[in-house]
């Protein structure tokens, strides 16, 4: 069933709450007045990335991108464009005065853009399993299922050098080894929809944009390991995400595509969807494993890792929404294929929230290998009001900041690391000349510390301690003291936390006084301030 | 020394069937304070002593694990809940602002409900609108890009029962 016009409206979190629903049935009352309705196709989508000009409605096959739409221009797109074939050029997004019509690829936001993860976010209805299926949807669990065996799907895993999404980096593919080899009467998988380091919004637009992308790819993953029960912990605070996936869910049972013997072969696999109650800890695996549970999410020591010995004591393997949405690609095409994108350690893609003070600010899906400068000027269209570059912010709490010297520094998770920073779960935060370094270290770690669970004695009081420094930094009373003070206490929480909240809290307090230390001294106490 | 017997409350009926369905579940009680959230606004201590009972469970665990999580409240919000986003995009630019201007006009401190109980101020995690920072949330409905000038206005649209 072709169309012959397709007019898809940008439903994600952002455009939704710029009233993107009153467009759709703004554009549906016009479509039908004008009976268009059996040859265009309007279709309400998950985010298009490009959340600065949103409300975003793109019209087919002309590629009209057209930006910032407001319910009352529903009118001229159906009328002039619809059924006239008139663009409407005043809401067509324009570049440096270049018209985009018939060429969204050209925009700078998105020609740098690798659509591996996001590859049906923005092009199809999230609550219809058929276009899924239409685009490959799958087709990924059906030829691990028939035609593949669990190894040799374990095998395609590990060529990809797939590591985790979510922060740690771990490889995939061990993960699922250790669980695979692991002998148990039950064993789960869980998807890590706990998005909540500040700033960072990539696994929610994943599940509101393609969530039987990552029904599928645990599947996927229960066939290979030897899981028949599957869950999902997703934040409360993501209402959109949940209904959706839990749409997506009833279509996959209703298809067959979960239960008992799924597709006719002897796999059983159902997925149950549990939700977060707002704890940033329950991010960390042992944490939410805790949380699921049904308990107060506190980490617990590692190993054994949950791959081993996880939810209920059986063994469990936890990838975040990101990860997961890698999966299915890399059974369709290969593990070969995935790792012929990013770098030698670092492979496929990444997406990443560009956020801050940033001209276009939105969700991007990179290759691995580009340059923080690439995004931040070409992708990101550079600083606003002509200001100056001061930094980008990696890893949201857990990460750090990296100042104008290294902006072309290929992005992997080895060069973050080595730049005091991580990769984080995606959160790069564009900082200009009038934020101050200070300020933002304390604003993460006022987070880690109110979200410091207080079970382990570096994290808990370590944090408190650097935040009470941190305030006289704030208040232009620190010491050269108090900053060699934060540096001893950051080094003990790294080495003595037990989980990663711990052991990475002190990223942006020391990576900031790593690269910004006159900052730091510019805040001494006067008469330190003049002695020195 | 009397010792108080907490009152018993009687739970709506559809909090009752979701008990049930859900009492045999390993790892429950983290969905049932949600649903009974849902039910009440918030989690009123009585309810809570007798969703234990139901659950068998000692409201004790309940409790603990009520007080470990931010989304869930032992106090009632404020007829209209005004969520500031503290996430770091709205951070950078200018939620600390935002949260002061309502705050001040409202005359309420942030966590609190107006002497009226019309509004209550919170400040919540990443709501995930980093375009639109800073970003304000009432009743779940998203201001987007909103500045201290603008914030009367957000108030007058919900004060007195208008914002439904």
């Amino acid at each position: 069933m072709a169309y012959a016009q397709y007019c898809l409206i940008c439903d994600g979190t952002a455009c939704n709450s710029s009233q993107s629903e009153r467009i759709y049935e703004q554009i549906m009352k016009y479509v039908y007045d004008h009976d268009l309705e059996k040859t265009c196709q309007v279709v309400k989508t998950g985010c298009f990335g490009f959340c600065e000009q949103g409300p975003i409605v793109k019209v087919l096959p002309d590629e009209a991108f057209y930006v910032q739409v407001k319910p009352e221009d529903a009118a001229d797109i159906v009328r002039e464009h619809l059924l006239k074939g008139r663009p409407v050029s005043r809401l067509i997004y324009r570049e440096k005065d270049a018209d985009s019509l018939g060429a969204v690829d050209k925009i700078s936001f998105y020609r740098k853009q690798v659509r591996v993860v996001l590859r049906n976010c923005g092009f199809i209805d999230p609550e219809s399993i058929e276009e899924y299926i239409a685009r490959e949807g799958y087709q990924g669990l059906e030829k691990a299922l028939f035609d593949m065996t669990r190894d040799e799907v374990l095998a395609e895993v590990e060529k990809s050098g797939l590591r985790g999404r979510g922060g740690g980096g771990f490889p995939t593919g061990r993960k699922w080894r250790f669980s695979k080899e692991v002998e148990a009467d039950q064993k789960y998988v869980v998807c890590n929809a706990d998005e909540g380091d500040p700033g960072a919004y990539m696994d929610r637009s994943i599940l509101e944009g393609d969530p039987h992308s990552i029904i599928e790819a645990m599947a996927i993953c229960g066939y290979t390991v030897g899981a028949d029960r599957g869950y999902v912990y997703v934040r409360a605070e993501y209402p959109l995400a949940i209904r959706r996936l839990e749409k997506a869910l009833e279509q996959a049972r209703e298809y067959g595509l979960l239960g008992a013997n799924i597709l006719g072969s002897d796999f059983s696999f159902d997925i149950e969807i549990r939700l977060g109650a707002g704890a940033f800890v329950c991010g960390e695996e042992t944490a939410l494993l805790m949380s699921i549970e049904g308990e107060r999410g506190m980490p617990v020591q590692r190993p054994p890792y949950p791959a081993v010995k996880g939810l209920w004591g059986k063994p469990t393997v936890i990838n975040n929404v990101e990860t997961l949405g890698n999966i299915p690609v890399i059974i369709t095409r290969g593990g070969d294929w995935f790792a012929g994108l990013g770098t030698e350690t670092s492979k496929g893609t990444k997406v990443f929230a560009l956020t801050g003070n940033v001209n276009n600010s939105g969700l991007i899906e990179v290759p691995m290998g580009i340059t923080l400068r690439d995004i931040v000027f070409n992708i990101g269209g550079g600083i606003p009001d002509g200001k100056a570059f001061k930094a980008v912010q990696s890893g949201g709490p857990s990460g750090g900041m990296i100042p104008a010297e290294h902006l072309d520094t290929p992005i992997d998770y080895e060069s973050l690391a080595a730049l005091g920073s991580i990769m984080g779960s995606g959160g790069l935060i564009v900082m200009d000349e009038d934020d101050s370094m200070v300020d933002v270290a304390k604003f993460y770690l006022g987070f880690t510390v109110e979200e410091s669970c207080g079970k382990c004695v570096p994290c808990r009081v370590g944090g408190r301690q650097i935040e009470k420094l941190l305030e006289k930094f704030a208040d232009g009373e620190g010491t050269p003291e108090d900053l060699d003070k934060m540096e001893a206490i950051g080094k003990t929480m790294i080495s003595g936390s037990l989980c990663g909240l711990g052991k990475t809290a002190p990223n942006p307090v020391l990576s900031s006084i790593k690269y910004f230390r006159h900052e730091y001294e510019a805040a001494f106490k006067k008469d330190v301030a003049e002695t020195a | 020394m009397a010792v108080a017997v907490p009152e018993r409350v009687e739970l709506a009926e559809s909090l009752v069937e979701f008990i049930n369905e859900w009492k045999d579940q390993p790892g429950n009680l983290i969905m049932v304070l949600h649903r009974t959230q849902l039910e009440y606004g918030y989690l009123p201590e009585p309810v809570v002593m007798e969703v234990a009972r139901q659950l068998g469970t000692p409201a004790s665990k309940l409790f603990g694990v009520a007080t470990f999580y931010n989304y869930f409240k032992l106090t009632p919000p404020g007829r209209n809940r005004i969520a500031v986003c503290l996430g770091t995009a709205c951070y950078l630019k200018g939620a600390g602002e935002l949260t002061d201007t309502f705050s001040d006009q409202l005359d309420v401190a942030v966590n609190g409900v107006t002497e009226d109980k019309e509004f209550s101020l919170e400040g919540v995690r990443c709501v995930g609108c980093c375009g639109l920072a800073p970003v304000v949330m009432v009743n779940g409905e998203v201001h987007g890009k909103l500045k201290p000038d603008g914030v009367q206005g957000v108030i007058e649209k919900y004060r007195n029962g208008q914002g439904e």
